[in-house]
């Protein structure tokens, strides 16, 4: 059984329709890479997963169970959590707060502040400063911590090389692979193809809102998933294996 | 020696202002919302201590810990169903509900009460003081005052700072949406806050009673000392709430000494002065200067 489902979704910015009829299911300890080129929609769909963004149609399950009338904070406490773009921090507190106000979701879990601190050792010299006055790179190493406390069962994460240096992008993504061992379940948001193919077990590809490419990552060449990042590929000729 | 003891009792009376402001700048900080009900709150609050300690003859400190619990409530159920639904409306819906609470709430003690002013019979507590020297005396529901604010409002830092709500807090009041994703619900987290903003104000509503007489319109007067604090400290800064209350009561003592009329007249100059120099360092936009006014609490 599929640990997150999505079915025909439907999201909208006003009278943007964000995204189109998307649908996607993704399994225990899978990873899954949605690229696509800016405004495709990546973002509203993880935020709509989430409960951050209203839908218009469709259904989010996770876990059996329809989530879609389920507000975000109760997401979380079901084991969905959202690393969302430009990292969002509550920049007046220090990491330290920013991880113990994420901790108290409760969640039962490997993932505590000492284990945190043990997969982003970065955090662990930087826990009194504000987290509004960190680096990127420590920005988003605090904002994946925090949304581990919460102990999901599903990691979204959102764009988080982002505006980082290639430094800060190894950093992040070197402690990233602590988690990925751990066996999560992600889904993540990655402008850079490369890095989202090397790490992810299977990858969706977005346009104009419609995914239009999906297929297991070793079976997928990466001119394929380039076509149809740039809308050469035809929509009717995506869903590759799967 | 004379000023200096102006200056003293500035700095107490300014203890009082604190204690008015708390709540207000509590609730802006974690709410964004200028509460203009808070004055008729506090009278609100006065008449439930007074009327608790008339009807069971307890002492005014016994009825308050039988009213605060209450006044929590009602701040609860404040923002459950007047505050959550007028913040959905806009910036300015808050403000016209709040106003029209304080209307229905003026009017409905006034029917209730009637005209005639009340006061909390605290005994010797009102008259006594220490005499330091022959021109310095301290009240001592003067000192008791200033100290229940200190305390009051280091309690509430600390308990932002150091408790598992606090933080959630703090959090909500910087950003909402982004607290929501950290599983904290926001409502809940509001409701709470407002249920505290509205138990300090059963605090400060009672000191009113116990320092001074009042009437159903009282609120009115106290709503402006208690916004003037909270300008003067910085909106949502508790403890630059407690150094605005402070400024207030020495400029208006200050003001008194210089002319019997010069009281508020002192006290509404500086509060302008400063909200001009707001105005002047943040370049004059007033979006600028709203965004100047506000500080998540810390």
């Amino acid at each position: 059984m599929s640990l997150l489902s999505v079915d025909k979704l439907d999201a909208r910015h006003g009278l943007l329709q964000a995204v189109r009829e998307v649908s996607f299911s993704l399994a225990e300890g899978e990873i899954l890479a949605l690229v696509g080129a800016n405004g495709a929609g990546k973002t509203t769909l993880l935020r709509s997963i989430s409960g951050a963004h209203r839908i218009t149609s469709g259904t989010v399950s996770f876990d059996g169970t329809d989530v879609t009338p389920v507000r975000a904070n109760k997401r979380v406490k079901m084991g969905i959590a959202l690393v969302p773009e430009g990292r969002r921090l509550f920049g007046g507190m220090t990491v330290e707060e920013n991880l113990e106000v994420a901790g108290r979701t409760g969640r039962p879990g490997q993932w505590n502040k000492k284990t945190v601190l043990d997969a982003f050792p970065v955090l662990r010299e930087n826990l009194k400063r504000r987290s509004g006055d960190l680096s990127g790179g420590q920005q988003q190493a605090t904002s994946i911590g925090r949304a581990l406390m919460t102990n999901p069962r599903v990691l979204l994460l959102d764009e988080v090389s982002l505006g980082l240096s290639p430094v800060a992008v190894n950093m992040v993504y070197d402690s990233l692979q602590t988690v990925i061992a751990s066996g999560a379940t992600i889904v993540l948001v990655e402008q850079d193809l490369a890095r989202a193919l090397r790490i992810a077990s299977r990858v969706a590809c977005m346009l104009e809102g419609r995914i239009v490419l999906e297929g297991k990552a070793s079976d997928l060449t990466r001119e394929q998933v380039t076509e149809a990042y740039f809308g050469l590929r035809r929509p009717d000729a995506g869903r590759a294996a799967s | 020696m004379m000023w200096f003891d102006q200056i003293l009792q500035g700095v107490f009376l300014g203890g009082y202002y604190a204690l008015l402001a708390c709540g207000l700048s509590f609730m802006f900080g974690v709410l964004r919302i200028v509460n203009l009900a808070h004055g008729s709150i506090a009278v609100l609050a006065a008449y439930l201590v007074w009327s608790i300690a008339d009807l069971t003859h307890i002492s005014p400190f016994i009825a308050l810990a039988i009213a605060l619990p209450i006044m929590a409530i009602a701040g609860w159920l404040l923002q459950r169903t007047v505050l959550e639904r007028s913040l959905r409306s806009g910036s300015l819906t808050p403000l016209l509900s709040t106003f029209g609470l304080a209307v229905v709430i003026d009017n409905s003690l006034f029917q209730k009460f009637g005209a005639d002013t009340h006061s909390l019979d605290i005994g010797d507590l009102a008259y006594n003081s220490w005499n330091l020297t022959p021109d310095i005396t301290i009240g001592q529901l003067a000192l008791l005052t200033l100290v229940v604010a200190v305390a009051l409002l280091g309690g509430l830092q600390l308990f932002l700072n150091r408790t598992p709500l606090g933080r959630a807090i703090r959090a909500t009041a910087e950003d909402p949406d982004t607290a929501e994703l950290v599983g904290i619900d926001s409502r809940a987290v509001y409701a709470a806050a407002a249920a505290i903003a509205v138990a300090t104000v059963g605090i400060a509503g009672t000191f009113l009673a116990m320092r001074a007489t009042f009437d159903p319109y009282t609120g009115a007067t106290q709503l402006i000392f208690a916004f003037e604090a909270v300008v003067i400290g910085g909106t949502g800064s508790l403890w630059g709430t407690l150094i605005g209350g402070i400024v207030l009561g020495v400029a208006q003592n200050i003001g008194s000494q210089i002319n019997p009329q010069g009281f508020l007249i002192a006290g509404h100059a500086v509060f302008f002065i400063v909200l001009a120099a707001r105005f002047f360092l943040a370049g004059r936009d007033p979006r600028t200067l709203l965004r100047a006014l506000r500080r998540a609490p810390a």
